[in-house]
């Protein structure tokens, strides 16, 4: 069984709500990164997604967007993101840790070889944002023969036939896209998320992970019937901005800790 | 409409291996509503009646074709021949896909439009389209454009468009189109993206070369009339590739007609500041189709220079890379001062102020003719006109107005 399977199989052992935490690599810098993940895991969160940066992230709000926008300044590449995974396997982080982005660096740096570093680095899954299901063959292939999770996003207007589809088809977990928007901390959920919900449960029998929007404790209070996890990212890039770099590590841990509700919003 | 074309793209939107739809889930559901919308529009008699008579009422189609006999004389060798698209209504060829996109668009029940503009040709067409259909429009535009084609952003205003900045990346027309994509994966229940180009995902270059393809229709007939032949070359400037994929489309099968669409050289090729995605290009994905593109051994899409927004583009419609792979077309480069070259050449000889970018083509076939036989008939897309252009113009030449 591969990590992300363990990881839903334990939580849904303990009964517990998956906390899923996003980070751009090389925001502010790639030696946070290294620092900020197990910070990440030690707040609570089960699983990381690390953002490989691209020139053009046209699914994405204003937060990520900056965050990209600085790792490219200091050059961060594809390759790089692998490095990163590796060097963290290599300080004994065990949780699962899947790579998210945008098709054409995947493309540039060529569809197998990705595959094959990635899995050789302790890339667990995959996530392409501009990658329908109907255009992720090859990628697909390639993710499947060295054993790595290609992780399906899923959005409100995705149809019954098609998140039939894709929920029979994928493996890891299905991603749901809580809003039709680009990412970014929101105050609410839309009201209809738990039909969606249900639509995206009742189609598939893989773990289902909710994201966009998600910031806070009462987001991830409100989503455990529906859902076995939470995405959180732009609200974890927002907790970096300002703070001191000695400061930064504590503030996402004490941050994953409140929505973890392992402490008080007042706490943190 | 014309299906001269072997039926491409295929089904999955697809012209060989190029084209797709590379898109975020979100807008998975629009597109294929688009798509089957557009397709039972192409096929309804009552949707193109309609569009026919705002193209010719209230576009002023059929565009004349003209002989430019002292573009021609002065060159010495073929005879040119314009396609004027410049006298369309807003002074482009933009507004046949707009007055297109925008029926189909109130045919969807939706009415807030968004678009994207470089040059802001587009922003105008679609603006005007709108304010004549009474819909809402919202227009994109990169901070860099909005400063050097002012013109046309008073214009869109006075028609009633909201027009957005946009301050990310290069600031330029490539992010125009990221943000638009943005607003439309955020409002895609009420919202239409009028794509400007023959680029984006499928069905997008399908449709707008169809909407397009009036160019090159017209022209084969008006030429036919007049010469009783058809061109020996068809030469058209390429960003995205609307208006050469227009001209071009018709002539698909008369393998006797040489197509060569005319990019931006910038500053020249090896300064790395061009707008060639073709010429110093390799295929990539962006904005939702896979295609030639302007990027580095990373896959990062590169910043990218030219004197004309509306060349200033990192990536090119997948039909024209489709025509590259196959050698249906030939691509060329042309650098700045060059189109400034053109553009007086166009002004002096004819009386006629192009727009930059078609004044790289006008350039190219120019000095094209010069090497031909007298016999010989270069048929020119004239895209737009200049008086939008006159500012950057005059800077150029070190002018002041």
């Amino acid at each position: 069984m591969g990590r992300i399977a363990a990881c839903f199989r334990d939580l849904r052992e303990r009964g517990e709500m998956g906390i899923i935490a996003y980070l751009t690599v090389g925001y502010p810098d790639v030696d946070s990164t290294l620092r900020l993940v197990p910070a990440l895991l030690a707040g609570g969160a089960h699983l990381v997604e690390l953002g490989i940066p691209f020139s053009d992230p046209l699914a994405d709000g204003a937060t990520v967007q900056r965050a990209t926008q600085a790792a490219l300044e200091q050059g961060v590449t594809p390759a790089t993101c692998l490095q990163v995974v590796g060097t963290l396997r290599e300080r004994g982080v065990e949780a699962p840790l899947v790579l998210m982005g945008y098709f054409n660096p995947v493309l540039a740096y060529g569809v197998e070889r990705f595959a094959a570093d990635a899995a050789a680095a302790g890339v667990d899954g995959l996530i392409v944002v501009d990658l329908p299901w109907e255009e992720a063959g090859p990628v697909l292939a390639a993710c499947r023969a060295y054993g790595i999770d290609l992780v399906p996003l899923v959005a409100p207007t995705t149809s019954d036939e098609r998140l039939a589809r894709i929920g029979s088809e994928a493996s890891g977990f299905i991603y749901c896209v809580s809003v039709t928007g680009v990412t970014g901390a929101r105050e609410e959920l839309p009201p209809d998320l738990p039909d969606f919900l249900r639509r995206v449960r009742e189609r598939t029998a893989l773990p289902v992970a909710v994201g966009f929007g998600i910031s806070k404790r009462k987001h991830v209070e409100s989503l455990r019937p529906w859902a076995e996890a939470v995405v959180v990212g732009s609200a974890i890039i927002q907790c970096l901005d300002g703070a001191r770099p000695d400061e930064r590590e504590e503030r996402v841990k004490a941050y994953v800790e409140v929505l973890a509700g392992r402490r008080g919003q007042d706490e943190a | 409409m014309s299906r001269a074309d072997g039926g491409l793209p295929d089904a999955s939107g697809r012209f060989g291996p190029f084209g797709g739809r590379y898109v975020p889930e979100t807008l998975m559901a629009a597109l294929q509503e688009l798509e089957e919308a557009y397709l039972a529009a192409r096929d309804d008699p009552a949707f193109r009646a309609e569009l026919e008579a705002l193209l010719r009422d209230y576009a002023g189609r059929p565009t004349p074709l003209y002989f430019a006999r002292r573009l021609s004389e002065r060159m010495g060798g073929a005879r040119v021949y314009l396609k004027r698209e410049d006298l369309a209504h807003t002074g482009a060829h933009k507004i046949n896909n707009a007055l297109g996109q925008a029926l189909l668009a109130k045919r969807l029940g939706k009415r807030r439009i968004v678009a994207e503009t470089g040059a802001g040709q587009h922003g105008v067409a679609t603006a005007t389209a709108c304010a004549l259909l009474g819909l809402e429009c919202i227009v994109y535009m990169g901070a860099e454009d909005i400063r050097r084609q002012a013109p046309n952003v008073f214009r869109m205003r006075l028609l009633g468009a909201e027009v957005r900045p946009v301050e990310s990346g290069t600031r330029t027309l490539k992010d125009a189109i990221n943000e638009a994509l943005r607003d439309w994966v955020t409002n895609v229940r009420t919202t239409h993206y009028l794509l400007g180009s023959a680029v984006g995902p499928h069905p997008y270059p399908m449709m707008v070369r169809d909407f397009q393809s009036v160019i090159g229709r017209e022209a084969k007939e008006q030429l036919l009339a007049r010469e009783g032949r058809l061109p020996d070359y068809a030469v058209a400037c390429v960003g995205g590739g609307s208006n050469a994929i227009g001209l071009f489309h018709p002539f698909y099968e008369d393998r006797q007609v040489q197509l060569v669409g005319v990019e931006a050289a910038g500053r020249g090729l090896g300064t790395g500041q061009h707008a060639a995605s073709l010429a110093a290009g390799r295929p990539g994905v962006l904005h939702g189709a896979y295609s030639y593109l302007l990027q580095d051994e990373q896959g990062q899409v590169l910043g990218t220079h030219s004197i004309s927004a509306g060349l200033d583009y990192p990536g090119v419609g997948p039909e024209h890379s489709f025509y590259k792979e196959t050698g249906r077309a030939r691509y060329v480069a042309v650098g700045d001062e060059e189109a400034l070259e053109g553009f007086r050449l166009l002004a002096e000889t004819e009386g006629i102020l192009p727009a930059l970018e078609p004044a790289h083509a006008i350039h190219y076939a120019a000095h094209l003719a010069k090497t031909l036989p007298p016999e010989a008939i270069v048929l020119v897309c004239l895209s737009g006109r200049g008086d939008k252009d006159l500012a950057v113009v005059a800077q150029a030449l070190g002018v002041q107005v």
